[in-house]
């Protein structure tokens, strides 16, 4: 099939270089897309593998009757013409003939729904996890909680790295890498060769998360939670994105999942229970203005930047903040509301996932940069004292 | 015969009987013709706005990163596409066939409510003006698909309130227009038109019409729902408030399945009649035909949620709908099997309307190919929202619809203009629009196999070329149908060509050929009398 495949290909490439796209050099990403890939991603879970299976089988049988039927249909064309004198037939009914191609392809449907069905119910297996870890979308960016299994308790956002971000805003012009918009600053770890049970949900609209070489989608709905399972067989990179509508940044916020060998992901659990306990900042914590602002920065560019953009000023519905009453208002608790429950029907999400110096630090950023130069110093104290209020 | 020469000795008597002149004549219109007029000239003028939001979306999509458009704009451009092509350009389209040829057809000499009909119509011009307008609101025109899913729409800005209104409108006028239809074909047949004698045009639309006052008001309620929610703190589909967004999903395809039917079964029936003709034979297994619509009409109510197995279903569940949606392939199969045994010992000849009707069933199969492959759902798993969904979709409602709307107009424009479309234009509009489609769609198929999700403004490097190919052979399309119109149907609008033969066809069948070309303004005003097959006028 390879070898046919190929050859489509390159017809088709051919049509593709005449209008001169292929002037960047671009490589297969393995566990992602390849360059003109023509089938499903190869497999990595027996699920996957039995979608393969089904799909060819599926696509062969179509082809065969496709192939069967036109060719009745065409030759019909070509001998039954006018032009060559043809006189027309009478008939019109034929009721055995009619019952016939009416069972054929109920059987041929039967046969088809058999192998699946197997597959259906494999795939809505989700018991026995040796690892679950919940993923929650977020507008535009994957947050994974690991809830049993070996590193349980961790917990990360997920976010598509800036820089690509900013590719795409310029044309993806130059030199652009093969992952891009694949990158990912937290990819998801998992052990290889383990039941991982994969929980959906989402904090604001449905967001889907998809990876094709494990042959998984599941959408993640916001106030319910779903499931999905997969057990990687091979150690590797795989790639996936969201797939249902999100709003305005849907295509920017990828799925990156690290498969590693069970004695790598230890190291890598520990490493990052230590990264976790290292990080975690105490809200009682007195800063110093230059200190929380740089932390500010860092907060603002992978969580607000999107919508608010990195002037400040916003764009369409996107309120400005530089200049905003409420950023430049003294009361530091009416910003800190907002971030914390959201504004005009989660137009403004909430942000109450932030830690409470993220929050302040934040803040404190927008108080303090473009032409909002209000000195203002908020504390992580400040926050936590309004949550939950 | 006579029914219609006692008219014209009529009209010359009686001159109120006459065409009314100027304005008054068309919004005033009363007349199935006329009408019929205004909707096929208003679908091709959002034919025409939903191609460009296309052209627009392709143009972006030519390569990667966002070279003409923020990712807000893109949202906006995919989602209109949608709406003005479902609810402005295709359903319209098929009412005004309705209106032109079903009162023609039965031996009637009007459609049933003929004001109602006016007002069906007029009430699309406002809700049209809404759709559209809603780019030039603050925020932009609604974003979130033509799906609509909550909760994305609660984000949405005040366009999405026109865009609700606009389709509560649509809503009741294609709900007037389907009584209109279905009291026309029950009540008002000619003596002798008996059900089971009715051409399969009038027969798919009496289903479709059925299906249209089933679902129409259950899309109102999904919308209204959504409505309230966005002003008045209800949460039917609001998480925040303890409602159900995949409800929403449910009511939403519960009306949407049904409706790419309503898009679909009128084009069944539009090809049903323009193939016999071409074979020079009768329809093969007419009672079959009949069956396998009323079939795919009653399956395509219980197989909605094969649009959301990635939600999560139970096992039960997605076993359910897969099951369910994969029996729809027999019937839609006996339909193809039926065209084929019509032209086969035929005496076939290839004029336009039968180009674009071989054309429709050879394409539109490959559509169905494409259903079957997404109603397993293990491999919907891996196809749902990516470009292999897009093709489908496009499959059966470019090819499948629209050339089936094309086929209909070069069978039929004889009768309403009076003039012979040219036929070396219309085989150029064909073979050109066959291959600028596939050159469009054929791609996205591996786009969706590779992954690629749709309604996305930027895609990995990996996926360029395809979907260059793919813009290339879009504004090739577009190009196509703008050549049609100039070319074609402006000449015959306005005269110029070969004078129309009363039955240009040589073997078509029906009461529509059996009036003069053009059509007189008023047809059959007395019952006409008809022969024992229901299809000439005797006496």
């Amino acid at each position: 099939m390879k070898s046919i495949s190929n050859k489509l290909a390159s017809l088709l490439l051919t049509a593709g270089a005449l209008i001169g796209t292929a002037a960047h050099a671009v490589n297969d990403l393995p566990g992602g897309p390849a360059v003109r890939q023509l089938n499903l991603a190869p497999p990595v879970t027996r699920i996957a593998e039995e979608q393969h299976y089904l799909h060819w089988m599926m696509l062969i049988i179509c082809v065969v009757i496709f192939v069967a039927v036109f060719s009745v249909m065409f030759y019909s064309i070509w001998k039954h013409r006018k032009s060559v004198g043809y006189k027309p037939a009478t008939f019109h009914e034929s009721t055995t003939v009619e019952i016939i191609w009416t069972i054929v392809p109920f059987l041929i449907v039967i046969g088809m729904a058999l192998p699946a069905t197997k597959v259906v119910v494999a795939m809505k297996d989700t018991s026995n996890a040796d690892l679950t870890i919940k993923a929650t979308g977020y507008q535009w960016k994957w947050g994974y909680d690991y809830l049993k299994g070996e590193g349980e308790g961790l917990s990360y956002i997920s976010t598509l790295d800036a820089t690509q971000r900013a590719m795409s805003n310029n044309g993806a012009k130059g030199d652009i890498p093969d992952n891009y918009l694949l990158k990912v600053d937290n990819p998801l770890v998992v052990p290889v060769g383990k039941k991982v049970r994969i929980i959906t949900t989402a904090n604001d609209v449905i967001h889907a998360f998809m990876v094709p070489a494990f042959g998984i989608k599941q959408d993640a709905i916001p106030g319910f939670v779903r499931d999905t399972w997969f057990r990687a067989e091979k150690a590797g990179d795989y790639y996936g994105q969201c797939a249902e509508l999100c709003g305005k940044e849907h295509a920017y916020m990828p799925i990156h999942v690290k498969v590693l060998a069970a004695a790598e992901y230890s190291q890598w659990v520990e490493a990052e229970k230590k990264k976790a306990a290292a990080k975690a900042d105490d809200p009682s914590k007195v800063w110093e203005l230059d200190a929380i602002l740089k932390r500010g920065e860092s907060v603002y560019a992978s969580n607000c930047a999107a919508c608010h953009q990195p002037n400040g000023k916003g764009a369409g519905p996107i309120k400005a903040l530089d200049g905003s009453a409420t950023v430049l208002d003294a009361d530091h608790a009416r910003q800190i509301t907002v971030l914390l429950k959201g504004q005009n029907n989660g137009a403004m999400p909430s942000w109450k996932q932030l830690s409470d110096t993220d929050i302040a630090a934040v803040v404190t950023y927008t108080k303090n940069n473009w032409s909002n130069k209000t000195g203002q110093l908020v504390q992580p104290a400040e926050v936590l004292a309004l949550r939950g209020k | 015969m006579s029914a219609v020469l006692d008219h014209h000795d009529h009209a010359h008597d009686d001159h109120s009987h006459g065409a009314p002149a100027g304005w008054r004549r068309w919004v005033f219109a009363t007349n199935h013709k006329d009408i019929g007029t205004l909707y096929l000239l208003f679908s091709f003028t959002m034919l025409m706005i939903g191609g460009v939001l296309a052209l627009g979306i392709r143009a972006e999509l030519f390569q990667p990163g966002l070279q003409l458009m923020n990712p807000e704009l893109f949202n906006q451009l995919t989602t209109m596409h949608g709406l003005i092509m479902v609810f402005g350009a295709i359903m319209p389209a098929f009412v005004g066939f309705a209106n032109w040829m079903l009162p023609m057809q039965i031996g009637a000499s009007d459609m049933a409510f003929a004001r109602m009909n006016n007002f069906s119509f007029w009430l699309m011009i406002p809700a049209a003006l809404m759709l559209a307008g809603s780019f030039f609101m603050p925020g932009g025109a609604p974003a979130a698909g033509w799906t609509l899913y909550a909760p994305l729409t609660l984000q949405m800005g005040p366009s999405m309130d026109a865009g609700i209104f606009a389709m509560h409108i649509l809503g009741a006028s294609s709900i007037m227009g389907s009584i209109n239809i279905i009291v026309t074909v029950l009540n008002m047949r000619a003596p002798g038109m008996t059900l089971m004698k009715m051409p399969m045009f009038a027969w798919t639309w009496l289903i479709t019409a059925y299906l249209l006052i089933a679902v129409m008001p259950v899309l109102a309620g999904a919308i209204t729902m959504t409505l309230t929610d966005r002003h008045f703190g209800t949460s039917f589909f609001n998480p925040a408030g303890g409602g159900d967004p995949v409800m929403y999903q449910h009511i939403f395809w519960f009306f949407g399945h049904p409706e790419v039917y309503i898009m679909i079964l009128p084009a069944f029936g539009i090809i049903s009649q323009i193939v016999p003709a071409f074979a020079r034979k009768r329809l093969f297994g007419y009672a079959s035909m009949v069956y396998a619509t009323s079939s795919i009409a009653i399956l395509s109510f219980i197989v909605w949620a094969h649009h959301m197995f990635t939600t999560g279903m139970p096992v039960t569940g997605q076993l359910f709908f897969m099951y369910a949606t994969m029996l729809i392939a027999v019937p839609t199969a006996v339909k193809i099997f039926n065209w084929i045994a019509t032209m086969w010992q035929g005496s076939m000849t290839f004029e336009t309307p039968m180009l674009f009707s071989v054309g429709f069933i050879f394409v539109f199969t490959m559509g169905g190919f494409t259903g079957l492959m997404l109603a397993m759902a293990p491999i919907d798993i891996q196809l749902q929202d990516t470009y292999y969904v897009v093709a489908h979709f496009h499959y059966v409602l470019v090819a499948g619809s629209l050339f089936a709307l094309f086929a209909g107009f070069y069978y039929w424009s004889p009768k309403w203009t009076g003039f012979m479309y040219n036929e070396t234009r219309g085989k150029i509009h064909f073979w050109w629009s066959l291959i600028a489609f596939n050159v469009t769609f054929f791609p996205m198929h591996f786009l969706g196999l590779a992954g690629m999700p749709r309604r996305y403004a930027d895609y990995p490097m990996q996926f360029a070329d395809f979907n260059a190919v793919a813009s290339v052979g879009a504004f090739a399309f577009g190009i196509a149908q703008v050549y049609f119109f100039v070319f074609i149907v402006l000449p015959v609008m306005m005269g110029k060509g070969d004078k129309a033969p009363q039955k240009p066809w040589e073997a078509a069948e029906g009461l529509e050929w059996e009036v003069p070309s053009p059509a007189p303004f008023h047809t059959f005003e007395n019952p006409p009398k008809l022969d024992a097959t229901a299809s000439r006028v005797i006496g």
